[in-house]
Order: structure tokens, then C-alpha cells, then sequence
């Protein structure tokens, strides 16, 4: 059998998911595909069920925010990993900020669980149909979304500090 | 592969309102660290545990996206901060792909070495409670000198001991001095020995065996179902470890075993933790007698620091430091993940650089957090005490748990 290289696994997402496709890229070496919203799952889904490709592990979820990005401000970052055969995928997909819903990965990976969990913790990205989506590490009755640009790390009635030589 | 522990609670048992609830922390002894458990029991049967976390949670990765790059790793620190320079290096890694840097062979070398003197006192750590809770103090006491002695190490590499902020981009920031090697090769003589008696205090102690043998199991397919990684999947059978699948900072060169277990139960997981230790001490010895010489630092005026009597003395060296110092290095666009193997799992930076002084995301893989979510399956149906034995064998640290 051919060993599977990282051209061969964007051939076969390509194959079944011509349409979802929005940009690929691999920044050091590590396989980057940006995808649409409503087709992640089903990417997801058959990479990991496909015998060959076996992405069975999920390494990391976590959110993003472009707040500069029209309608594509919020992200979430999947990072998979194929064990059987080491390779390793990036999964990217945008929405915008108005509507931060995006179907759930519990299904697939159990792990997805906590991480979705803190996702929607610091950015408010709402998985639809997670078992228990609560805030994990904030307080619960916190009213923001930490992680968000918005919101500043320093107090923001501060009026001794210049941001312009405090970081960006 | 079945689950080592049958569950004692059928599908039909609902009984609501039949069961006692127990508070498990923040601040039990037992929990080793700030978290805490809502358990709903029946007499000393589990039914469910409801795991509540981020008592500590400091906002790590808020933190990080404000300060630039040199100035992240006293945050990795609090991390794991019982192997902390793993996670030190792990982040001077991250860094050090994103701009590409290559590094002499005698850093890589040097950073194999510290890297897996933290893994074995994070291992020693870890196993020694396990010996405490199941009532086993002695060989906690013991090891615990054997941990200082590795402390000493650090802190004569960096002058600290538990938060060691080890090292800088590019290298270190000083060489190994003749201290360090003396106490080095004193602990890799003496060691052993002292480990072996701890071996025989516990490894084939009855009471230790009948505490841990088919306590708090995970089946292989649930262990990478919840993405465990490390010691803890290791023992439920799965042979995945960064340091061979992935080699970072020159593993490739060095000949040791990954050790598996067979069905991912509190005892495996203590024996490959045990194996782990002489598996680390086997690869200092080699990085130790293969060790090249040359410069502790890779040529990287841009981030590493230049020695301070140039600084006085040459105006170019105190540009760069100031530079340095300011945050204001170039940093290329991109992004990058890279994992370490750390003492507990796949530990994994993502950066998203936009050419800043400051990450614009900095996000860590943390294996406590992803694994600990497992526990409420692991203790269905077990005994309150089996339960803090599976806690403290799945090495949760509170620091990594809730960045």
C-alpha cells in the first residue's frame, strides 16, 4: 500500500467535499484546509471513519477571533491526528459573530466535550447539540465572553497606562 | 478490550433521591490540587461524579496575546509545575519553529537531558501518591529526596527550583557548570539503587497490587476516544509517544522503550510511569556520554540576549538588548503547533502570529484537561477510595488543568 502523505488525504477530502473547500495551505509542514461551516462535521466524520485515513484522535479544539474579518469574525481551529499512520490535519472554519452556532464534534470524539465546553467559555461559540454546554473554567454568572479582542486584560477605566507602548 | 471494571450500577438504577452527595474538594487533601468533585454515592458506591474546575484558572492565554514572546514561559511554568521544564522548552520550541532557528546539537542535547530529569521527578511525584493513598507513606518520604536532588539540578542550570523558567530562545543561558555534571552523574550512579527500593516497596506489595489491579480502568478505544495521551494511554495499550512519532530536539538519536500496559487500570498505570523513570535515566546517560561540545546557544542575535559586558561595552550588543528586552524582535506571520511529550501527555502550543510583539492566539494543549473529563466514566461504580487512587494515578495537575 502507498503510504499515505498529506497530497493523497487532501486528494480524498477533495474527492468527497468538493464544494467545501475554501482555501488550503501548510504552514511548517502541517496540513491546513479552511472549510465551511455546514460541512466541517461531515469532514470530520469521514476522516475519521475512513479506513485508510483513521484521523481517530482529536488532538485540539480551540476558538478564535478575527474581530476585523466581516462576517467571518469567530473560528474554530480543529487540530486531528491520524496515529496509524502520523499524520496530522488542521481544520479552520469562520462564521460570523451575529450567529456563533456550529454543530458539535461530541459525537465523534468524547474529548470534544470539555474542549467545546471552554470554547464557548472564552469566545461564546455555541455548539448545537453538546450534552452540556455550561461554562467551564469562568464563574457562571459571567456575562461576557473573556477571549473576545474586545475585551482588554487591564482594567479599562485606567487611564495611567498608553496601550501604544503596552503591547498591541 | 473490555473495561477492566464492570460497573456495579445497572442502566435501570436511578433511585433519585436515594443517594448521599459528597463534596470532594476544592480543598480535600486528597485531590492533590484545587478541584472539585460533587459525587452522588451510595453507602462508599460512586454513581455519578460531577467534576467542577477552574478554581485556579489564572487566563493564561488572555495573558499571553499582551506580552511578547520571551516574556510567556514563567506562564508555562504554571502549567505542569512538576515538571515545568518541559513545558519551558516546549514553548521555546514553539518560538524557536516559528522563526527558525537552528539549534546546535549540544542545546538539544542539554535540553534532553533537563527535559527528562523533569519527567522522572514529575514520575516520582505522581507514583509516590499513588503509594500515599493507598497508605504507603515511606517510599513518598524517600523519593521525595530523590525529587530535591533533582531540584538542586535546576537550580544550578537556572537558579530556580519549581518554576524554573529554564533557558531562552535559542538555547540556555549559561552552560552546564561542574557542579551540575557532579551532581548529575552522583544521581544517575546513586539513583538506581534507591529507586529499586521503592520498586520493592511497592511493585509486588499485595496490598499495593489488590488497592490498584483493575481500579479506575479505561479501555484502549475510550482512552483515544477521550484524547488521552502520555502515561495514561500508554497504559491503556495504545504505544503513541511524541518523542518517537514526532522526534523533537534530537530524540531521534537515542535508544529507549516506550513501556504499555494492558488494560489501562490504576496499576498499569503506575508500572508505566516506574518504567518510564529508568527508560529517562537510560536516555541522560546516553545524552550524557554523547554530549557535543560546542555553544549552549544557537546565533540568534535577534532574540537571545548578548552577554552583559558587551552590553557596557558595544553599542550594537545594547541595541539588541534593548530590542530584545522591549519586545520588539521580528517575528514572521503564521502559524504553528508543536507538541512535546510532556510528563503527563501530548503538551501542545498553538501560536497564530501576526508579525506582533505578542502572540495573536495562544492556545495550549493541556492533558489534564483533555483527560480529566474521562474521570466521572472511570469511577462509575467504584468505591470512594478507588476513586482517589484513579485521581491521583491520572497525575491531574491543578495548574494544567485550568491554565
Amino acid at each position: 500500500m502507498q503510504a499515505l502523505t498529506q497530497q493523497l488525504v487532501l486528494d480524498r477530502i477533495k474527492d468527497h467535499f468538493p464544494e467545501a473547500i475554501q482555501d488550503v495551505s501548510e504552514p511548517y509542514g502541517l496540513l491546513t484546509l479552511e472549510v465551511t461551516k455546514r460541512e466541517v462535521l461531515p469532514i470530520m466524520t469521514f476522516l475519521r471513519d475512513d479506513p485508510e485515513l483513521n484521523f481517530g484522535f482529536l488532538t485540539d479544539l480551540c476558538g478564535v477571533h478575527y474581530p476585523d474579518q466581516h462576517q467571518r469574525e469567530l473560528g474554530v481551529i480543529y487540530h486531528l491526528h491520524s496515529l496509524v499512520n502520523n499524520i496530522r490535519i488542521r481544520l479552520k472554519t469562520f462564521f460570523s459573530e451575529a450567529a456563533p452556532v456550529i454543530p458539535t464534534a461530541t459525537k465523534l470524539f468524547s474529548a470534544a466535550n470539555w474542549m467545546e465546553r471552554e470554547t464557548y467559555d472564552f469566545y461564546g461559540i455555541k455548539f448545537e447539540g453538546h450534552p452540556d454546554l455550561r461554562r467551564i473554567l469562568n464563574v457562571d454568572d459571567m456575562d461576557y465572553f473573556p477571549m473576545r479582542k474586545e475585551y482588554r486584560l487591564e482594567d479599562g477605566t485606567r487611564t495611567d497606562k498608553d496601550d501604544r507602548y503596552f503591547g498591541r | 478490550m473490555s473495561l477492566a471494571q464492570p460497573n456495579y450500577f445497572s442502566a435501570q438504577d436511578t433511585m433519585d433521591g436515594e443517594f448521599a452527595t459528597l463534596n470532594l474538594g476544592p480543598t480535600h487533601p486528597a485531590t492533590h490540587g484545587v478541584f472539585q468533585n460533587v459525587l452522588k454515592v451510595d453507602g462508599e458506591r460512586i454513581f455519578s461524579a460531577e467534576p467542577t474546575i477552574g478554581y485556579i484558572h489564572r487566563a493564561f492565554e488572555k495573558i499571553a496575546e499582551r506580552r511578547p514572546y520571551y516574556q510567556i514561559t514563567p506562564l508555562t511554568d504554571r502549567l505542569n509545575y512538576c515538571s515545568s521544564p518541559i513545558n519551558n522548552m516546549g514553548w521555546w520550541m514553539t518560538v524557536e519553529k516559528l522563526i527558525g532557528v537552528a539549534l546546535p546539537k549540544r542545546v538539544e542535547y542539554m535540553r534532553v537531558i533537563v527535559m527528562e530529569l523533569a519527567r522522572i521527578a514529575d514520575h516520582l511525584i505522581c507514583n509516590s501518591v499513588v503509594g500515599v493513598d493507598t497508605g504507603a507513606l515511606t517510599g513518598f518520604t524517600y523519593m521525595f529526596q530523590e525529587r530535591e536532588r533533582i531540584y538542586e539540578m535546576y537550580e544550578q542550570v537556572c537558579g530556580s527550583r519549581l518554576t524554573t523558567n529554564i533557558g531562552r530562545i535559542g538555547g540556555f543561558e549559561r552552560d552546564f557548570d561542574k557542579v551540575f555534571y557532579h551532581k548529575l552523574r552522583s544521581f544517575l550512579k546513586e539513583f538506581p539503587a534507591r529507586f529499586d527500593e521503592f520498586c520493592r516497596l511497592l511493585e509486588r506489595n499485595r496490598i499495593f497490587m489488590d488497592r490498584t489491579i483493575n481500579v479506575g480502568g479505561i479501555s484502549a478505544e475510550r482512552a483515544l476516544s477521550y484524547g488521552f495521551s502520555g502515561p495514561n494511554l500508554r497504559a491503556a495499550g495504545v504505544d503513541y509517544d511524541v518523542r518517537v512519532m514526532n522526534p523533537y530536539s534530537s530524540y531521534e538519536d537515542f535508544d529507549f522503550m516506550i513501556p504499555i500496559g494492558d488494560n489501562g487500570d490504576t496499576y498499569d498505570r503506575f508500572m508505566v510511569r516506574q518504567e518510564e523513570i529508568r527508560q529517562s535515566l537510560h536516555i541522560i546517560q546516553q545524552a550524557l556520554d554523547g554530549l557535543p561540545e560546542g555553544p549552549f546557544h544557537a546565533d540568534v542575535p535577534d532574540f537571545y540576549l548578548p552577554p552583559k559586558d558587551e552590553v557596557y561595552n558595544n553599542m550594537e550588543a545594547l541595541i539588541y538588548h534593548f530590542k530584545i528586552v522591549m519586545g520588539e524582535a521580528p517575528v514572521p506571520a503564521g502559524e504553528v503547533y508543536h507538541a512535546v511529550e510532556g510528563a503527563n501527555g501530548e503538551l501542545g502550543f498553538y501560536l497564530i502570529s501576526d508579525g506582533g510583539r505578542a502572540p495573536y492566539r495562544l492556545h495550549f494543549r493541556r492533558p489534564c484537561f483533555i483527560y480529566y473529563q474521562a474521570f466521572p466514566e472511570m469511577v462509575q461504580g467504584a468505591m470512594i477510595s478507588d476513586a482517589i487512587l484513579t485521581m491521583s494515578s491520572l497525575n491531574v495537575i491543578a495548574g494544567e488543568l485550568d491554565a
